[in-house]
């Protein structure tokens, strides 16, 4: 095989992917190497990938021990559990009214929801803070999480998953003598099983993930989330021992990458879901 | 229900049916009412009231902190207009956004059709590409930071090697904007590939057959004749998001850069931060925010109006 048949289309396209995908997972690659680095190797050699000596132990020891870090999985866990949980018991009763009973307001209430789309937290977070900080409820798991309790965007996509549900199923059950609350919880919830996981995807990864709100009413590690805990450790570190910083970012980004490795499909569909709230 | 009695009864008989008929719609319509109440109430309480006291506040000289504030009429806006610092955030959101926007729909575009088109490896690369977007978004900004350090970074080492001075990357004014939508475009791709590789399985295989036919030999005149027209809407729809998604960049900044050096990465709402949350200056922030809302807003209509116009093959 000559030099030349090597360069078809399709091995140059094999070619610009794999240097692409390369570019992309560089950070990653970094991140494990830099964590497993002693501080000395950082500043000496940063192009080594493999560490001559390794310290990730020592630099998980350092993340670990400098921040709460355990506390800071838990508020985060917490925080993104309290906001789904709310999310889905209040839309989905919601979206099934407007959805499948006779309801005069259905109208009105699709322009609320659609009204609701077009206003993100950033923008209703000065009078939220004002009326917390008015009420002492700052730095507070109640303060992380209430602005979401209601996400307009889980009503639309449920309303579309429900609208789509056979009218037989609901009036089978009316004939069964379930009250509509009974219909909701043990008819339209089972059946609504792919929209609930999907939308827990799209919930939990935004709030994980989020920094502005966290920032905005939380100032004690205590209450942290894993992004905020990060600045945090990173301002009392002085920003400059990268060996435990990276050990630190590597737990935080752990729990999602992994979740995300473990279940790619539906995640993927589940964050994508974010592209109709537009 | 009410169909059952209509057939029973005729249309203009008020027999017993038919009112047990209203009756079980009445009956309805209050359930409908009792399980909708608690949404009404939040999107009320967390949703309009707070939008609609940010306009108020917008008026308003208000501080946190001290308890009287006077309206002042439209002062807020006008004083935002001579405001430096805001329009130094203005200029640097509107060229990060120029910069991010295109690069992360234009590279999305790109892996996706190459993903397409490649039977090799296809799930690995989704994954590869879509890895950032499930990332922490701040933790990633950290392990940048390190990558672009000056002295002990891997990619100024790189470019030595090269022979060539990196410059620094975060710490300098002429560059902290572009390494910020580095990391932007890094961390968007993902998301852009996967709803271009959505819209590309939607295309009938048969459109590319007819385009041979008719003579489109090349690869290039195939994406030409079919591929880009028919994913119109869906590159409309990415390009919308990933403009809204730019105009709307904190996480790096905060993490990064506290918009620095010198304001050269001041951007929107990082300034709306700032005045707000930091200097308690609630009224002024919140005619910032009023800026900020109106921009989405307006982003919105233009691409529903693009909509309506353009790209309808039905």
């Amino acid at each position: 095989m000559s030099l030349l048949s090597l360069i078809s289309p399709r091995n140059l396209r094999l070619a610009l992917l794999s240097l692409g995908a390369l570019v992309f997972l560089a950070p990653y690659i970094w991140m494990l190497s830099t964590a497993a680095k002693s501080r000395e190797e950082i500043f000496s050699s940063s192009l080594s990938l493999w560490p001559h000596h390794w310290a990730l132990w020592e630099n998980l020891g350092k993340a670990f021990s400098r921040v709460p870090m355990l506390q800071l999985l838990f508020n985060g866990v917490f925080v993104c559990a309290l906001i789904f949980f709310v999310q889905v018991v209040i839309a989905i009763p919601c979206a099934y009214a407007m959805a499948k009973l006779k309801f005069r307001a259905a109208q009105t209430m699709m322009t609320l929801v659609m009204l609701g789309l077009l206003v993100p937290i950033h923008a209703t977070a000065l009078p939220i803070y004002v009326a917390l900080n008015k009420t002492g409820m700052l730095n507070s798991y109640f303060a992380l999480s209430a602005p979401f309790f209601i996400s307009v965007f889980g009503i639309f996509l449920f309303l579309q998953f429900f609208r789509a549900m056979p009218d037989d199923l609901i009036s089978a059950a009316r004939l069964d003598g379930m009250s509509e609350a009974a219909i909701v919880s043990r008819v339209i919830v089972p059946n609504a099983w792919p929209a609930v996981t999907a939308f827990a995807i799209f919930s939990v990864v935004a709030h994980w993930n989020d920094l502005f709100w966290p920032l905005i009413v939380v100032t004690s590690t205590e209450r942290a989330t894993p992004p905020l805990g990060l600045l945090f450790f990173r301002a009392a570190e002085a920003g400059d021992d990268y060996g435990a910083l990276m050990a630190a970012t590597l737990v935080v980004t752990l729990p999602l990458v992994a979740a995300f490795l473990a279940a790619q499909r539906r995640f993927i569909e589940g964050i994508t879901l974010t592209g109709l709230k537009g | 229900m009410s169909e059952i009695a209509a057939v029973i009864t005729g249309p203009s008989g008020q027999s017993p049916a038919r009112q047990a008929a209203a009756r079980a719609a009445k009956r309805e319509e209050r359930v409908a009412w009792q399980l909708a109440a608690p949404a009404i109430m939040l999107i009320l309480l967390l949703v309009l009231l707070p939008t609609l006291a940010v306009f108020v506040f917008s008026l308003t000289n208000y501080e946190l902190g001290y308890d009287d504030f006077q309206f002042i009429g439209f002062e807020n806006y006008a004083e935002l207009f001579g405001d430096r610092t805001f329009l130094i955030s203005l200029k640097n959101t509107t060229l990060y956004t120029a910069i991010v926007a295109p690069l992360s729909v234009l590279i999305g575009l790109g892996v996706a059709l190459l993903i397409e088109s490649e039977t090799r490896g296809r799930a690995f690369f989704r994954t590869a590409y879509f890895l950032p977007v499930a990332s922490l978004l701040v933790a990633m900004a950290t392990v940048f930071q390190y990558l672009l350090h000056p002295t002990i970074g891997p990619v100024n080492a790189i470019l030595s090697m090269l022979g060539i001075a990196g410059p620094n990357w975060l710490g300098s004014s002429s560059t902290v904007l572009i390494s910020l939508a580095i990391i932007g475009v890094w961390q968007s791709v993902g998301f852009n590939m996967v709803l271009f590789l959505a819209g590309l399985t939607a295309i009938p295989r048969e459109l590319y057959a007819a385009a041979q036919v008719d003579g489109a030999k090349s690869s290039w005149e195939r994406f030409r004749l079919v591929t880009w027209p028919m994913l119109g809407p869906t590159t409309l729809f990415v390009t919308t998001i990933s403009i809204i998604n730019a105009v709307k960049v904190f996480e790096t900044v905060k993490t990064l850069t506290e918009g620095g050096p010198n304001k050269s990465s001041e951007v929107l709402l990082w300034t709306i931060y700032q005045e707000g949350f930091v200097y308690l200056r609630v009224g002024y922030a919140s005619a910032m925010t009023v800026i900020f809302l109106a921009v989405l807003i307006v982003l919105m209509i233009l691409q529903y109006r693009v909509v309506d116009r353009k790209v309808h093959y039905a």
